[in-house]
């Protein structure tokens, strides 16, 4: 794990934000895959669906922004970006590619590589 | 693994192979798990032997090898269903219209070919989304404005050619309208270019759109004739400033005048920006205060308001409550784009017609920024997409809330039929609707649903459905569908777009001259696409081989 997070800081401090034209196949950081394709609706923000609908749900149990969880695995975030939930729909490769997906779920999964 | 319909196994093994060696086995999904990413998220049938599924799933990353992947579909007979960004939620998502399509992901084309700042266009593939748009102008500081619908994630090709609308200024609403020449894989996997496109070396590809001869871009909007591989748009300079201001009416009556002033004022150019109309004591949500209703709902009123609610009362019962609370009939909000004194001008003028026409009219600004927007002002805006921000704020319909806790649904579909720009119109669609939404237990939450004016020369009125993961749910949910666009038609209003399920019943009530429009497309198809590969069944057209059996739904 320890070595991944090293790659991929070195990855997000290397390379220029999501490029275009690159197409969706290229590694990313994390944190990268976060800010692209989960940050509008799982933002800390009140604009944001995905945490306005996991507020009403967990009503203050867990936190409803994603990067405020410590309990979320791996498995987990795999699961929900593969299969959706309720509104929110599933992720195709060409989204997010299985590199692209272990990078998100390594991110959200450790705290740790979030500070 | 499931195959095309009329096709052997032998031949889709090899035309599966042959994708591979175009776009390498990674880039070629047949495994369930991977073709299943292509089903229709929100699908009104999810689930149900109807229910659209793709065999498998082909991505390209450049034109050229789309232009493979045809001549290898061609050549064993397999029909492919392209999608741009596959976000089509609500319309289809990335789920084919016939079952056992190969699904051709164009995502991954996904390259800003040019954004020319001085003469405010961009070329695009059909992988670019509005959001990859919205960070490439961010970053480079390029000084044009993008025109986005609500979903952020969208393809600005892919939107504009389903006729997908936004909420800028009214010649960038129109995606379609506001795109500048096409580049377009045709099914025998030649490639051709619209427009001034047309001739080798063009210098003027997206600065005039009809070329020479017939102009035939419309033709490869909703429907299945060609690839659209690249697409122009022209863009909106940055604005110096932007400007709200609502007008606020307190009979029911005034509809009338509010509509036709506006629709002059419109015509007039004198406002183009997105007009906001709302019922304030009906309840019905503006643009500013839509992302609170959908979370919170209705504003909370006392028990005079919820005893005309209880009885059902009608929209016009409800006047005297609102003179008696002050609370206005009828609103909409204007909005304006340029220098600050000019559209101050045009805010005035507009104040000044309305004050001649309508009695007891108040006037209110109720947004004003100077651009571009600093960063603390974009977290105020009303609307960001009043302001080319793409953002995912609409998918808060339907979900999870405090005032809809359980059960969220699984997504939504639209209603959309294009209506007169009259208050007659408007009255009497609701009339008719309401009648039908009772016959089929159709929730409304309003006395009267207020029209949607994306457009300058109609309006579009909308409906939501909710999806369910029920089939029993759904199937209610399909035949009231059907239902309303029967009746719909019947009085003269057709849907400016629908979902691929219902995309046959909507084509069959354009029917004028025994359905001459849609045999023009038929001979069109058999035409260009004779072994009828390109997204068999789009918009309702089917090609030869498929028509008899497919021609109307059938469940």
């Amino acid at each position: 794990m320890k070595f991944w997070l090293f790659c991929a800081a070195v990855l997000a401090a290397w390379s220029a934000p999501p490029a275009f034209g690159a197409n969706s196949a290229q590694p990313m950081a994390g944190k990268q895959v976060f800010d692209k394709w989960c940050l509008p609706c799982h933002g800390d923000s009140d604009q944001a669906p995905g945490t306005l609908a996991l507020r009403v749900k967990y009503k203050g149990t867990l936190p409803a922004v994603l990067e405020q969880r410590t309990d979320l695995t791996a498995a987990t975030v795999k699961y929900f970006v593969r299969h959706g939930v309720l509104v929110m729909p599933f992720f195709r490769k060409t989204e997010i590619s299985d590199v692209q997906l272990n990078a998100l779920a390594n991110y959200l999964q450790d705290p740790r590589g979030r500070k | 693994m499931p195959l095309p319909p009329n096709v052997s196994v032998d031949d889709f093994s090899q035309a599966l192979r042959q994708f591979e060696s175009v776009v390498g086995k990674q880039w070629v999904f047949t495994s369930d798990e991977d073709v299943g990413l292509y089903r229709d998220a929100y699908s009104p049938s999810w689930g149900e032997a109807s229910e659209r599924r793709a065999s498998a799933a082909v991505a390209p990353a450049s034109t050229e090898e789309v232009q493979a992947i045809v001549r290898i579909a061609n050549q064993y007979h397999i029909p492919i269903y392209a999608i741009s960004t596959g976000k089509n939620l609500g319309y289809g998502g990335s789920a084919p219209n016939y079952s056992g399509s190969v699904v051709l992901d164009l995502k991954r084309m996904d390259r800003i070919i040019e954004v020319n700042e001085k003469q405010a266009y961009c070329l695009v593939e059909p992988g670019v989304s509005y959001f990859d748009m919205y960070r490439y102008l961010q970053d480079n500081k390029i000084k044009l404005w993008l025109d986005v619908p609500d979903p952020g994630w969208g393809s600005m090709l892919g939107n504009a050619i389903d006729r997908g609308a936004g909420y800028t200024a009214s010649q960038f609403r129109n995606h379609f309208d506001a795109h500048c020449g096409m580049e377009i894989v045709l099914a025998n996997g030649e490639l051709m270019r619209t427009g001034m496109g047309a001739m080798p070396d063009s210098q003027t590809w997206q600065m005039y759109k009809q070329g020479f001869g017939p102009w035939i871009d419309g033709m490869f909007s909703q429907s299945n004739f060609g690839i659209v591989t690249k697409m122009g748009f022209w863009m909106m300079p940055t604005p110096d400033a932007f400007l709200k201001g609502t007008v606020h009416f307190k009979y029911f009556a005034d509809l009338s005048s509010l509509v036709e002033i506006l629709t002059y004022l419109e015509n007039s150019k004198i406002t183009t920006g997105y007009p906001d109309l709302n019922s304030d004591v009906l309840g019905t949500p503006n643009l500013a205060g839509l992302e609170d209703f959908l979370i919170h709902g209705p504003i909370p009123r006392d028990a005079e308001y919820k005893a005309l609610a209880d009885r059902h009362a009608s929209a016009e019962e409800y006047e005297p409550y609102g003179l008696k609370h002050n609370i206005p009939f009828w609103s909409c909000a204007f909005t304006f784009y340029g220098p600050e004194k000019i559209i101050r001008a045009q805010w005035e003028h507009v104040q000044q017609i309305y004050k001649d026409a309508v009695a007891g009219v108040s006037f209110e600004v109720t947004e004003f920024f100077k651009l571009p927007l600093s960063e603390g002002d974009q977290g105020r805006v009303q609307y960001p997409a009043q302001f080319g921000i793409p953002n995912l704020r609409t998918f808060s319909i339907g979900a999870r809330s405090a005032w809809n806790p359980n059960p969220p649904t699984n997504g939504h579909m639209w209603f959309s039929p294009i209506i007169p720009r009259t208050a007659e119109a408007i009255l009497k669609i609701n009339e008719v609707i309401r009648a039908a939404a009772a016959e089929y237990d159709i929730h409304l939450p309003f006395a009267m649903n207020v029209p949607y004016p994306s457009w300058e020369r109609c309006f579009m009125f909308i409906i939501p459905f909710p999806i369910s993961h029920d089939p029993e749910a759904n199937k209610r949910n399909r035949d009231a569908f059907r239902h309303l666009v029967r009746v719909a038609a019947s009085h003269g209003w057709g849907e400016y777009r629908t979902h691929a399920i219902f995309q046959g019943d909507v084509m069959d009530t354009y029917s004028f001259n025994d359905h001459a429009l849609l045999r023009f497309h038929e001979t069109v198809k058999d035409a260009i696409d004779p072994n009828g590969i390109l997204s068999p069944g789009r918009y309702g057209i089917w090609p030869k081989s498929l028509r008899a059996a497919n021609k109307k739904f059938k469940e």
